[in-house]
């Protein structure tokens, strides 16, 4: 889609809560049945099915190549800026099928935010980072509207202290932990329903790693998360419901204390007890 | 045996040395080559360095000071007839002999005293080339004999040989580097000359060029005026309407082909700009002279302007067009540096690919694009050939593009083509101005260099 009609689809848009409001506690936040990815002719997902509940935190976990990542991206649509890949399946946000034809991927990626495993902030200040998705959004009438989302953003992310005395230094100037920290703020600002994060905590260390995993349990309350990591530990502490990915299938999904402590596959026992992976 | 020959021996003896040391060396250890200090090869190559490099210092020494040699052995046998003449007629004489021992024409009747000195000169020659022979040869299989013989398992031949490959590779980068600094001597050098002529005040701030200087006292016209603001004022009006084209031009279809191009189209749209890379500037030269200029002769004349069919228009539009390729690849190449994270990030907070762009990767990129122009730019100023198509030689200080102007290049062309005596203001004031353009393109290349490489390190 070209970057002109997309601003302008953006422009009308209804805003964003509208559909969801009238049934919201209930029904999951997406619900995906038969994904199926390919890159080029090699298939990375098949016959995929999950339902992601709301204000949860679901972990995607399983062994290295199994296709976590790809199934994270089809959920905003960011597999779309590989050429080769190739998604086919239902998936629905609110109902709404979000590889329809009608919709628009900028507006889908404003409701569904990504945090990366790298901390990828800007090369600009910390205040500008966080001002980036207000911004392009419109999200803010003033100035002193922008500061207030910048500021509220920060204090979510559990960063406003350490910054506030430097918004206007080079936000690749934090520690590695901080980066990531304000990658969440950046996201949160955009004000999202779902905050999707690849493996959030495998560049840091485990003081910073604590922080996040905290973090991640307080945004609970306002989003829903889903996060893929290579840490059953973290795992089992931050997450609700766990899916577990096997060679490019989801074998089994269920309450995470389910998963950990009785898996009805044979597979994800041999997994989460460290036979392989 | 003639030089080329012995060099072609002395390449094969070496060949040979190798064969043999590398052969030697593995006998040494009854074939369990693990027990050498150095691989066989190197082995190899340490026998055939020690058969090949004296003897090839030798010959070059040789061929270096053997004219000089044989020069003074052949005055001392004129003897007499050489001693009451000037160092000039000596010089033609001597000429005239080698050109007799040759058998080529001569520029007199040879009388008897000089046949005796052309067979002189050919026996010395004779004699020469045989004892060089004899000794390259002999040095050679000398050189060839000692390493054969000092092989054994512990020679450290590897640290050896590469020391000899490090020296190499010293002694060609101080070539290099020393051609370089000659250049910037002599340029320097002769501007200094140039300088006690005309004073620097008046070249560098004087508003008139016009290098014509009498050439008999009294004569008319042509006082050699030597002041190069218009041609300062003309180079840079070129580089500006060069870099008004290249610029805009250049940044779009870089951005184009980083961003938007899809594999297939890159693959064929970027190799396809490179070419105009490729295209010699002579041709973009009379691209500009028969098409461009009367082009924009005849719009301007439907306009009702008077344009000559000489303008720094038309050349600087060609002169840009040359540079796109420039632009293009260098902005390309930092654009595509720019992390793909950065992109992911936008994306995932839900920028489109025009937001992306315009505000995180031109910003990311802007260091880096920046330098490129410059690097352009300093390409501009320093281009000769469209400028003498289709710019003109008239020296006007005018910032109208619609008029002739020359650039400093033209004028360094120009003031050279031609037979000149290498002394006068004319011909010096040529590097004078090649002064000037390596200073500021020097300067322009630093700039931009520094630049680029503070921008890769930023994501490193
Ligand atoms: N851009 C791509 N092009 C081609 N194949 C890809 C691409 N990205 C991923 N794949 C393939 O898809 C499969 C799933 O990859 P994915 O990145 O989703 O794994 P993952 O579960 O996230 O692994 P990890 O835990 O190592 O991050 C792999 O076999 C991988 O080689
Ligand atoms: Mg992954």
């Amino acid at each position: 889609m070209s970057a002109i009609d997309a601003e302008t689809v953006r422009a009308t848009a209804m805003p964003k809560s509208d559909a969801a409001t009238v049934n919201r506690s209930n029904v999951p936040a997406f619900v995906a049945e038969g994904v199926n990815v390919y890159y080029g002719s090699k298939q990375a997902l098949k016959d995929v099915a999950i339902d992601i509940n709301r204000n949860q935190v679901t972990a995607l976990i399983g062994p290295s190549g199994c296709g976590k990542s790809t199934f994270l991206r089809c959920l905003n649509r960011m597999n779309d800026i590989i050429d080769i890949c190739r998604v086919t399946g239902n998936i629905l946000l609110d109902g709404q099928d979000i590889y329809d034809k009608q919709l628009d991927v900028v507006q889908l990626r404003a409701r569904v935010g990504m945090v990366f495993q790298k901390p990828n902030p800007f090369p600009k200040s910390i205040y500008e980072n966080v001002a980036y998705g207000p911004r392009i959004h419109g999200l803010a009438r003033s100035k002193a509207e922008l500061d207030e989302v910048v500021q509220t953003s920060l204090e979510r992310a559990g960063l406003w202290k350490e910054v506030s005395d430097r918004l206007n230094q080079p936000g690749t100037g934090l520690s590695g932990g901080q980066q990531q920290r304000l990658c969440i703020a950046r996201a949160i600002a955009v004000q999202p329903e779902v905050i999707l994060m690849d493996e959030p905590c495998s560049a840091l260390d485990p003081i910073a790693t604590a922080k996040i995993e905290e973090l991640i349990d307080e945004l609970r309350q306002n989003f829903t998360i889903v996060i893929v990591t290579h840490s059953m530990q973290q795992a089992a502490r931050v997450s609700q419901r766990t899916g577990f990915f096997h060679l490019g299938v989801l074998v089994e999904t269920g309450d995470t204390e389910q998963i950990f402590t009785n898996p009805h596959d044979k597979r994800t026992q041999d997994y989460i007890t460290g036979r392989f992976g | 045996m003639s030089v080329t020959t012995l060099l072609i021996v002395l390449l094969g003896l070496s060949a040979i040395g190798y064969y043999l040391g590398r052969a030697r060396s593995v006998r040494t250890v009854a074939g369990r080559t693990a027990e050498l200090h150095s691989l066989p090869s190197y082995h190899g190559y340490y026998v055939a360095v020690w058969c090949g490099l004296p003897a090839l210092l030798l010959v070059l020494a040789w061929v270096a000071i053997e004219p000089d040699i044989i020069r003074s052995l052949l005055i001392a046998k004129l003897g007499d007839a050489a001693a009451g003449m000037s160092p000039q007629a000596l010089g033609l004489m001597i000429n005239d002999v080698r050109n007799l021992a040759g058998g080529s024409l001569v520029s007199r009747e040879p009388d008897p005293v000089m046949q005796a000195a052309a067979d002189y000169y050919n026996h010395l020659r004779f004699l020469s080339r045989l004892a060089l022979t004899v000794f390259g040869l002999g040095l050679a299989m000398a050189g060839l004999t000692y390493a054969w013989k000092s092989i054994h398992p512990r020679l450290r031949a590897r640290n050896r040989v590469e020391k000899v490959v490090i020296v190499a590779l010293i002694i060609c980068s101080t070539i290099a580097i020393l051609t370089t600094i000659g250049i910037v001597l002599s340029l320097i050098f002769e501007s200094a000359r140039f300088f006690t002529k005309v004073s620097p005040l008046h070249f560098l701030f004087g508003l008139e060029w016009s290098p014509q200087i009498a050439l008999r006292a009294g004569q008319v016209g042509g006082t050699g005026l030597f002041g190069a603001v218009p041609l300062f004022v003309g180079t840079l009006l070129i580089a500006f309407i060069a870099m008004c084209v290249a610029m805009p031009l250049g940044l779009m279809a870089a951005i184009y082909m980083a961003e938007y191009a899809d594999r297939r189209v890159r693959a064929f749209a970027k190799p396809a700009l490179e070419i105009l890379a490729g295209i010699p500037t002579v041709v973009y030269g009379f691209f500009a002279a028969l098409t461009v200029a009367p082009f924009v002769r005849d719009t301007g004349a439907s306009l009702g302007l008077q344009i000559s069919s000489e303008s720094a228009l038309a050349a600087g539009f060609v002169m840009g067009v040359m540079i796109i390729p420039f632009v293009s690849s260098l902005s390309d190449d930092v654009i595509t540096a720019v992390p793909q994270s950065m992109r992911e990030g936008s994306y995932g907070l839900g920028a489109t690919r025009s937001e992306t762009i315009r505000r995180v990767i031109l910003p990311a990129a802007l260091p880096g694009i920046v330098g490129g122009f410059l690097l352009a730019i300093s390409r501009a100023i320093g281009e000769t050939m469209i400028v003498v198509m289709a710019a003109g030689l008239s020296a006007n200080l005018s910032v109208n593009p619609l008029e002739a102007v020359t650039t400093v290049t033209v004028q360094i062309a120009t003031l050279l083509v031609g037979d000149q005596e290498f002394d006068s203001p004319k011909t010096l004031a040529a590097f004078a101005l090649g002064l000037v353009l390596f200073c500021v393109t020097l300067v322009l290349n630093i700039i931009a260099l520094r630049i680029v490489t503070r921008y890769r390190e930023q994501y490193e």
